[in-house]
């Protein structure tokens, strides 16, 4: 059941589920904006370039035939492969018509890894897009926070989730251990959270230097 | 220094057009006068990520304005343990270990949910014993999960005794975990295309005796908290959360039910035959509080219906199997690793070298206590997956708490994440 330009690294054994109304309504407006599709263990994936993937999703999100109107998940993929792009993964889910769709937009490791946020559509896409941007790296163009969420901000190993990431990070185990020693945890507030409470401009001056100098960003 | 009179308004709970009661909150008299030193100014307050009423290492930085939060700012990742990426290097079933230790107030579903995913990208279908005893599993998991749940929202509510009761039935759960899998937490059930045990003898006796006393509990429960009128001054018409709002913060579990919205995976996607089940679904009106916990205690006299209709089932499947027949997927038993040539090459080379998925990819979601738990796994024909994703449902429950929050009272605050019903342990995998 998939299209002739499937790649068969995705797909790599007969489909018999059908695959979704929707990728034909995909294909009869966006033309080749749907890059490819495929149906893996009954999910319908649609391929769509980045340019016009937002479009795609709020035309997604806003029919009435289509309503998908919940993000099930965000999520990236990066394969083995190093020729092979990063996928940003969109799950959707109509929740009336009990209908799910995947859409990917592949991301060439050449250029730049952005894509545009969603959260203007969905605002569960919110930490949703800040975790893949700190595992993976990918930029969502037009989200309003967009930094680190599980790793802390000043974290300078890189994006865990890549294969290019050992399991044990890129720093020894002595260096890590040394940054963890040198932590402060008074400098555990934002400058921005400082700001709130005013309570910057009473800080001992030696504090204040270390934290406009970051004072977790020079151990590293 | 001027002399300052205060006027709190103490206000007798009056009820609004739905019949519940409005909240006052108590203000400083004068807010907002620049000369006044109360409350002028935003205070910032933080909380956790070492405090017990933070239910695990969440941290929270306040914003307040006297005792009103204008702006609430999550920081996780304290646990943060890296599950998905131990998971690129592990084989399928060496990453079950893993999943009790997300959400690890219910370990057994989220061993049914991993394992679904992977039989889903594997194409096996499961033995009807098997189905019947993850559904067992996963309904003894929805209990515990909101047996802790109740106990301690009771607790940073000021109620204590409610939490005794809990606890004191879910530790019968907890030994009926270890009876069945030998551990009480960390349970690893599941088994790619079957289960690591059937029920040891006795089992569904003392599960049947828990299905018969433990709905009185929850009644004894529903008569302190139900119509407790601090109880409900707390809770009703706090944190809410609106229908179309529920939906596009993706909420999901008791969460997005509370505010009227008639979703449950169970129901919408039928997996394990829960279609052949017969259980409501309780739906909440008004996405407050009062209403996730009207819609949790419901959900746990269901689970308790659907245990008792899952142990109906199991005489006629007596000495059924457990497993798939495939020996390529299941590990032959020991004495026939030991004795017979076939089993032990079949053995070795699953040991050693795992059971291959075919290349593509599977999105599986199960209604887990918190909500839609997905496991998205992602092959290339290797042993191990290119991509294990969790969509974890307190992660993205959690992600809504700052607009909860907004213009909140301060001890609201503890009450709203306590509703939220978070594990840290999944939020920051």
């Amino acid at each position: 059941m998939t299209d002739g330009r499937t790649d068969g690294q995705t797909v790599g054994r007969t489909e018999t589920a059908p695959q979704s109304e929707s990728v034909s309504a995909l294909r009869d407006r966006f033309g080749p904006v749907v890059l490819r599709t495929a149906v893996s263990c009954g999910d319908s994936i649609v391929w769509v370039d980045r340019a016009r993937a937002h479009e795609v999703l709020a035309w997604l999100r806003d029919t009435p035939g289509q309503a998908f109107d919940y993000l099930t998940d965000v999520t990236a993929v990066e394969y083995r492969d190093p020729e092979r792009d990063l996928e940003v993964s969109y799950q959707l889910r109509s929740l009336a018509r009990r209908a799910d769709l995947r859409i990917k937009i592949p991301l060439s490791k050449s250029g730049p890894l952005e894509v545009d946020s969603v959260v203007d559509l969905w605002k569960g896409a919110d930490w949703l897009e800040r975790e893949v941007f700190d595992m993976f790296g990918v930029t969502f163009k037009g989200h309003p926070d967009l930094r680190r969420i599980l790793m802390w901000d000043t974290y300078a190993e890189g994006h865990p989730l890549r294969k290019d990431f050992p399991l044990r990070g890129h720093f020894t185990r002595a260096e890590q251990t040394r940054q963890a020693l040198a932590a402060n945890p008074e400098a555990h507030y934002s400058m921005e959270e400082l700001s709130i409470a005013e309570a910057y401009d009473e800080l001992p001056e030696e504090m204040r230097h270390r934290l406009s100098h970051g004072e977790r960003g020079h151990v590293l | 220094m001027t002399t300052r009179t205060l006027e709190m308004a103490l206000s007798t709970p009056s009820l609004d057009a739905q019949g519940r009661p409005t909240r006052v909150p108590l203000g400083v008299a004068g807010r907002g006068d620049p000369n006044d030193e109360f409350g002028a100014e935003p205070m910032l307050v933080n909380i956790g990520p070492q405090h017990p009423a933070t239910h695990g290492v969440l941290r929270l930085v306040l914003e307040l304005e006297g005792e009103t939060v204008i702006r609430c700012i999550p920081h996780i990742g304290y646990l943060h343990s890296g599950f998905e990426k131990l998971g690129e290097y592990r084989h399928y079933n060496q990453i079950i270990p893993l999943t009790d230790r997300t959400d690890y107030l219910s370990p057994m579903a989220n061993n049914v949910g991993f394992a679904l995913g992977a039989e889903k990208l594997m194409g096996i279908e499961i033995t009807e014993r098997c189905a019947v005893l993850r559904v067992i599993a996963c309904e003894m998991s929805r209990i515990i999960s909101h047996l802790v749940w109740l106990g301690t929202t009771g607790i940073d509510l000021g109620a204590y005794t409610p939490f005794l009761w809990t606890f004191y039935e879910r530790e019968r759960i907890y030994n009926l975990q270890e009876a069945w899998t030998g551990a009480r937490l960390t349970t690893s059930v599941t088994r790619v295309g079957g289960m690591m045990a059937d029920l040891p003898d006795g089992f569904e006796a003392m599960l049947r005796d828990f299905c018969k006393t433990f709905p009185k509990t929850l009644d004894e429960v529903d008569t302190v908290f139900t119509r407790n009128a601090i109880w409900c001054g707390r809770t009703q018409g706090v944190g809410v959360i609106g229908r179309d709002e529920a939906i596009n913060y993706s909420l999901s579990g008791p969460m997005l039910r509370a505010s009227g919205v008639d979703y449950d995976v169970r129901k919408d996607r039928p997996y394990l035959g829960y279609d052949t089940y017969n259980f409501d679904v309780p739906i909440g009106e008004h996405g407050d509080i009062y209403d996730r916990y009207r819609v949790r205690l419901e959900e746990m006299y269901q689970s308790t219906r659907i245990l008792d209709q899952a142990l109906d089932r199991l005489p006629a499947l007596k000495g059924a199997p457990i497993n798939v027949s495939d020996p390529k997927v299941i590990l032959p038993s020991k004495s026939r690793a030991m004795s017979d040539m076939e089993a032990m090459i079949f053995h070795f080379k699953q040991v050693m070298e795992g059971v291959p998925a075919p290349a593509g990819e599977a999105y599986m979601g199960i209604e887990n206590p918190k909500g839609e738990l997905g496991t998205y796994l992602v092959a290339d024909g290797t042993a191990k997956p290119v991509r294990w994703r969790i969509r974890p449902p307190s992660f993205i429950n959690l992600a809504c708490l700052p607009k909860l929050c907004e213009g909140a009272l301060l001890s609201d605050v503890i009450a709203i994440n306590a509703s939220v019903d978070i594990v840290m342990g999944e939020i920051d995998r």
